[in-house]
């Protein structure tokens, strides 16, 4: 039997299909959850995909934070649930302050996208062992609100407890403080990045490269393993 | 039937680059003197039945949790006086 792995989609979201693609390509089960869910059907893990969950309306993620199916989300995640949060589902992680911190709009005021070069800082999370400390990847970024900001004392901590996960590499595309391109939260399950792993799985497309495949990789391993 | 305003605004400290935005536009416009744009962000809240102490800390809760994300925005909560009156 292998991992079963939930992917929410709520209105506005764009990248549920690619991220199902990734974690089937990767080996594992993608299921299928809605936005109005109450219950998260057992799955292994969650991932939040990209997009523009209720048109970004109020602030990126603050309306579908609240949506029935982040309830069970919230308590399974801090019982260790594997989460990862994508783009928008960094967004909404954050806003669900499982995460901390927030995104602002990119300093420069335009949607960006590019390939966008990483350095993985830590390869202990539940969605990151299959790469390696100090790795360097190239994965797709595109995005409105990607400027990560959060309170200097916030930042102090996140470098002393090794919870910067992904930093971006050569060129700050948003403003992002310390050029923090994604975070974990301290027991290593909730992981959250505005870059987009799902968009570089086959070499056909993305950035012509397979480097966003072991986040999936990654999560099954573990959930395998466990 | 009494509105309720809140108010969001960026804290002082965080960067408000659509504020910048503006204020780099206005001499363009013939507007001078301005040194400093901030942009927020206003809500009108049609509140039914009276304002009352326990109403208004509710709003308090729904501005805190919800209207303003407070890693990076203050909000300030007000009753507006006599909204029907003024029509």
């Amino acid at each position: 039997m292998t991992a079963r792995i939930g992917v929410v989609t709520f209105p506005g979201s764009l990248d549920d299909r690619d991220t199902q693609r990734a974690i089937r390509l990767a080996g594992a089960e993608p299921v299928a959850l809605w936005h109005k869910d109450k219950d998260l059907k057992q799955v292994d893990a969650v991932v939040l995909c990209g997009g523009f969950s209720y048109g970004d309306y109020l602030r990126a993620g603050a309306i579908a934070r609240f949506s029935p199916v982040m309830e069970p989300l919230l308590e399974q995640a801090k019982a260790g649930l594997p989460v990862l949060g994508i783009c928008n589902g960094f967004q909404i992680l954050t806003e669900a302050h499982l995460l901390p911190g927030t995104m602002l709009r990119n300093d420069h005021l335009h949607f960006i996208c590019r390939d966008q070069k990483l350095r993985v800082e830590n390869a202990e999370t539940a969605w990151t062992t299959d790469y390696t400390a100090g790795q360097e990847i190239h994965i797709p970024l595109k995005n409105n609100d990607g400027q990560y900001v959060a309170d200097e004392r916030t930042l102090d901590e996140l470098e002393a407890e090794g919870r910067v996960a992904f930093r971006y590499l050569d060129f700050n595309p948003n403003g992002s403080q310390r050029d923090i391109a994604g975070v974990t939260n301290a027991a290593g399950n909730v992981v959250g990045l505005m870059p987009h792993p799902e968009h570089a799985v086959e070499p056909l497309i993305g950035t012509g490269r397979t480097d966003g495949l072991p986040f999936f990789t990654s999560i099954l391993k573990k959930l395998v393993n466990a | 039937m009494a509105r309720v305003v809140v108010d969001v605004m960026l804290k002082p400290e965080i960067l408000d680059p659509q504020g910048q935005a503006v204020q780099r536009a206005l001499p363009r416009l013939g507007f001078d003197g301005i040194s400093d744009v901030r942009q927020g962000k206003r809500f009108e809240l049609e509140v039914d039945g009276p304002v009352d102490e326990a109403a208004l800390a509710r709003i308090h809760d729904l501005a805190e949790s919800f209207l303003a994300n407070t890693v990076i925005e203050d909000f300030t909560v007000r009753v507006e006086e006599a909204a029907e009156a003024v029509k």
